[in-house]
């Protein structure tokens, strides 16, 4: 969808990412998440008079680090400046952040949009520090009698990674946002958790005829909680500038908020546009040198990013390039099944299980692939006893259900639940002989040329051994009672 | 001689030799302030119990041997310093009620060697202004004459130390607001190199140019505040990775071979004939004592003025946005709704200067209007830094009137904001360049008021600074003389001046002795 009606598609994104640093950018106060309202406080992150900021070396090693992670150049020579604008959960009604001289700039990274590679562009990351939140009696704070102010998220540290505006559709834009996630989460700067507010996302979008070569007027949507609502979001905003533009109309540059229930975009027009922030160089803090030592050292420690670690999984453990995707697009997935991979002669079947059951049963519970019971052991023990013939493939989708409920080892899990496969020659007999002398009519039909009717026998064996018997067993066994009737 | 009337380093003396204790000193000086500071009015808040608990620290300390230099020597700090659990008020309305939680870098640098902290004194509101008139709450008045004003911003303190109402007091200096008020008062105040002194806990005006700095009664003392104050201080990112010296190597009454330079553009007209003769006859004393004096020119110091009151109203306009009403200080009443609480409490809490410079800060920064003023005038600031840079290129120091005029009338310039802007014309471009700048005593007009030379340096040179002033001190006799505030009225109205303390010394303190 990269044209609607007569226009094409043109977004870029804004993404806000709180790093995973231990204190706040410019005071020692604990970054942890959920305490109880204004405990993480102090007198500098409450902005009270007289008191100047200290920068936390280690945010600037995250923003270098991701960065370095999204190709970026990083500045010999970096500083601050302050953002004013008055706001209840603003204590010092400044936001420290950086203007034209941000730490890093023209990046870029590879998605994969419908099996296609596309580059988008970086304009720049830079650090800057959270505001609190407002926590409004009502749902909006002009409706609301009085707020309340959380100050415990002020001063945590973010970066904002701002792209250019190549991407042509909500797919790429939500292709986009899955592959930043990814690359901050193996970078370890964030825990990009959108749920917990450490991952934002605002974007802007514009419309221009075929073949223009001129950006139309853009608008820039805000308050989207999810990669799905992004996409939303732009889904709506693109039809409504359609509709717009088609009816001889204007678009507006303004800033809408999303709302998620009713599906559609409102006008803010009034109280973003009317801010001019009065950016200056903040003089509390000294510019920031970043030596090139430092840059090369941050080089090193950075971790095999989705892209190489894709590659390598096609050239280690022979992945078709869609599983080798899939499974690298999430950090601890991957782990997981490489560290299985690497125990099993068949890496497919790894693959296999991690993109199925395991995926479907982490979403179920909401969790990633690192705070699951059931661990690459536990996978590797189940594929080793299907080897052995100890339990079917069947039998294996319970297994690892339970092994995923439990933690419990497989081998226990059949043990406990008697799941272990019957290859018996004399039990799988005497179960046939039943279902044959029950089943006459399916006997006829086989012997009439009605090859169907074995599938039927089969499936009847294999419910009355509650799936355990061998299925490979029962076919044969089966194939020789019909032969000699 | 008086107790509250001695310097710290003759007080120190007396300590030292066990003759007199810390809390006499600091009955000795609330005594005083009783007596005069009705009159006077440099206080904003008097600590007195604390003060008295931190004298008999003091005098353990003697007692244990592990005293410095001004243990016990009675303190005032400029009403912009945070002090934990003591109001901070920056005599403004806005903070009327505030209590900081914190105590600044220099405040606990003074805690830790027992120096009791007598109050903290009146300034113009938010340290904007040349003369206390522009304090939230009442003027102070010159000790010299009390029709008179004390200068500003810091004129609390000078006031303070000038009326023996303390021995050492601390100010903050943006544009002059230590060096001013000290030559108005008679007394050495000195600006340290931007960097030096930790701004931790000194309520922002201008942060690229607010520098906290001493008042005292003679340059002996200056050294020694300097060697508790100046210094690396982790809470202050602009705070200098640098040792500071022992300042008191360099009193030192000699300034052979010294070059010193006279610029030009700092003898303007406008300057009273008085003020200038004063400054001659020092540079002419300066010469006589082996100075090398060469007129020099710094040609960009007309436009420091100009381009002080861009960069300090931008500076402050963000500094003091802060000041909302969420979260402490003075709050509106009777809001609807949250942007009406933020315009009604400023409107109501700010005077009419600091409203003057937030406006004047805000319209330097709009977008459309960024490049023309503030950024060119941090431009304009490179040249003038340049044009000290070059000075110094064939100088040791810089000497100036302090300012061009005797202390004013109260009143006198109060409703022209231009006039009382001037009175800054030669403290300013040394806040711009950051380099070290102080006032001297150096002579008495004939109406008996106080005129200041100052002396300018290199950074990180105060050494070379206090030298020169050190030598001016030893080689006249204005530093010996004191206001006359014997028909003063105490702080309780009516009350009558009570005699203060003991004498235990007549004779003057001199300086020559203490190395
Ligand atoms: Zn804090």
């Amino acid at each position: 969808m990269a044209y609607i009606g007569d226009y094409e598609i043109v977004i870029g994104l804004e993404v806000h990412a709180e790093l995973l640093t231990e204190s706040k950018l410019f005071c020692g106060c604990s970054t942890e998440f959920g305490a109880e309202p204004n405990t993480h406080v102090c007198p500098v992150c409450l902005g009270l008079p007289g008191v100047l900021p200290v920068l936390n070396e280690k945010a600037v090693r995250y923003a270098v680090k991701a960065g370095l992670a999204l190709n970026c150049q990083i500045a010999d020579f970096s500083k601050f400046d302050r953002k004013n604008y008055f706001y209840p959960d603003l204590p010092k009604a400044y936001q420290i952040s950086q203007y034209d001289l941000p730490l890093c700039r023209k990046g870029k990274m590879r998605v994969m949009v419908n099996g296609e590679v596309k580059e988008i562009g970086i304009t720049r990351v830079h650090l800057e520090e959270e505001a609190g939140k407002s926590v409004h009696s009502a749902e909006t704070i002009l409706g609301s009698d009085y707020s309340k102010e959380d100050y415990n998220r002020t001063g945590i540290p973010l970066i904002e990674i701002v792209s250019e505006p190549d991407m042509r559709s909500p797919e790429e834009a939500k292709a986009y946002l899955e592959r930043l996630k990814t690359i901050l989460q193996y970078t370890g700067v964030s825990d990009v958790k959108m749920e917990e507010g450490s991952l934002r996302c605002d974007a802007n979008i514009s419309l221009r005829p075929k073949e223009a070569t001129k950006f139309g007027t853009r608008t820039e949507l805000k308050n989207m909680n999810s990669f799905r609502a992004v996409q939303k979001a732009l889904e709506y905003e693109a039809g409504r500038q359609e509709e717009v533009l088609r009816q001889g109309g204007v678009i507006v540059q303004e800033t809408r908020t999303w709302d998620e229930s009713r599906g559609v975009t409102i006008s803010m027009r009034g109280k973003e546009e009317a801010n001019d922030y009065r950016y200056f160089p903040e003089p509390d803090l000294v510019p920031v040198v970043v030596e090139r030592s430092l840059v090369e050292e941050l080089r090193a420690e950075l971790p095999e990013l989705p892209n190489s670690r894709m590659e390598r999984y096609m050239r280690e453990f022979g992945l078709p390039e869609f599983d080798a995707d899939l499974i690298a697009s999430s950090k601890p997935l991957a782990d997981f099944f490489e560290e299985a991979a690497k125990q099993c002669r068949d890496p497919k079947a790894v693959a296999n299980w991690v993109m199925g059951d395991f995926t479907r049963l982490l979403k179920a519970e909401e969790i990633e692939a690192d705070r699951s019971k059931l661990r690459p052991r536990h996978l590797v023990e189940m594929l080793a006893l299907i080897d052995k013939g100890t339990i079917s493939g069947k039998i294996a989708k319970t297994v690892f259900e339970e092994m995923f409920a439990t933690g419990k080892d497989a081998a226990i899990v059949v043990k406990e639940k008697g799941l272990v496969q019957i290859s018996d020659e004399g039990e799988v007999t005497r179960i046939i002989d039943r279902i044959l002398a029950e089943n006459p009519q399916s006997v006829t039909d086989f012997k009439a040329g009605k090859e169907k009717a074995i599938t039927f026998l089969v499936g009847q064996v294999m419910r009355a051994s509650k799936g355990k018997a061998n299925p490979a067993l029962v076919n044969e066994i089966l194939r020789k009672k019909l032969a000699g009737l | 001689m008086n107790l509250h009337e001695m310097t710290a380093h003759r007080l120190h003396e007396l300590l030292k030799a066990r003759e007199i204790s810390s809390t006499e000193i600091v009955e000795a000086v609330f005594n005083r302030i009783e007596a005069v500071d009705g009159t006077v009015k440099a206080y904003m808040t008097l600590t007195r119990e604390q003060a008295m608990a931190i004298a008999r620290e003091a005098d353990a300390a003697f007692k244990n041997g592990q005293a410095a230099p001004l243990t016990g020597i009675p303190l005032a700090l400029k009403d912009n310093m945070c002090t934990s659990g003591i109001k901070t008020t920056c005599s403004s309305k806005i903070l009327e009620n505030f209590v900081p939680p914190y105590n600044a870098t220099v405040v606990e640098r003074f805690r830790a060697i027992h120096t009791p902290l007598v109050g903290k004194t009146n300034l113009d509101e938010f340290a904007m202004g040349s003369s206390t008139e522009n304090s939230a709450f009442f003027t102070t008045r010159n000790p010299w004459d009390t029709t008179r004003v004390p200068g500003g911003s810091s004129g609390g303190s000078a006031a303070a130390v000038a009326a023996d109402e303390a021995v050492i007091a601390l100010g903050s200096d943006t544009g002059g607001s230590i060096r001013q008020p000290a030559a108005f008062c008679g007394v050495v105040g000195m600006k340290p190199t931007y960097g030096y002194v930790s701004r931790y806990g000194l309520i922002a005006f201008a942060s690229s140019l607010d520098q906290i700095g001493p008042f005292t009664r003679d340059v002996t003392d200056t050294a020694l505040v300097m060697n508790v104050i100046a210094g690396h201080d982790p809470l202050d990112s602009t705070s200098v990775r640098r040792e500071a010296p022992d300042f008191t190597k360099s009193l030192v009454n000699d300034v052979k071979g010294l070059r010193i330079g006279v610029p030009r553009e700092y003898f303007v007209e406008g300057i009273q004939p008085e003020v200038k003769e004063a400054v001659a006859k020092t540079i002419d004393l300066l010469a006589r004592l082996g100075a090398e004096i060469q007129e020099i020119s710094m040609p960009h110091t007309e436009y420091a003025l100009a381009t002080y009151y861009l960069i300090a109203p931008a500076e402050a306009s963000s500094n003091l946005a802060r000041y909302d009403g969420v979260r402490y200080g003075y709050r509106a009443k009777e809001a609807p709704d949250v942007i009406t609480m933020f315009k009604k409490t400023r409107s109501e809490g700010f005077g009419a200067e600091v409203k003057r410079r937030i406006m004047l800060g805000t319209y330097a920064l709009s977008s459309g209007y960024y490049d023309a003023y503030y950024l060119k005038a941090q431009k304009v600031r490179t040249l003038i830094k340049q044009d000290f840079d070059r000075a110094f290129e064939t100088c040791d120091a810089l000497v100036s009137p302090t300012t061009p005029t005797v202390p004013f009338k109260i009143g006198e310039k109060s409703g022209d904001p231009l006039a009382m802007y001037l009175s800054d014309l030669f403290t300013i471009p040394a806040n711009l360049a950051a380099t070290p700048a102080l006032s001297v005593p150096c002579a008495l007009s004939k109406e008996g008021l106080p005129i200041g030379i100052q002396v300018m340096g290199k950074a990180f040179d105060e050494g070379t600074l206090l030298r020169i002033a050190y030598t001016i001190e030893q080689n006249t006799d204005v530093h010996n003389q004191k206001p006359n505030l014997a028909g003063a009225a105490g702080r309780d109205a009516g009350g009558p001046a009570k005699d203060a303390g003991r004498a235990h010394d007549t004779g003057r303190a001199s300086g020559k002795d203490v190395r």
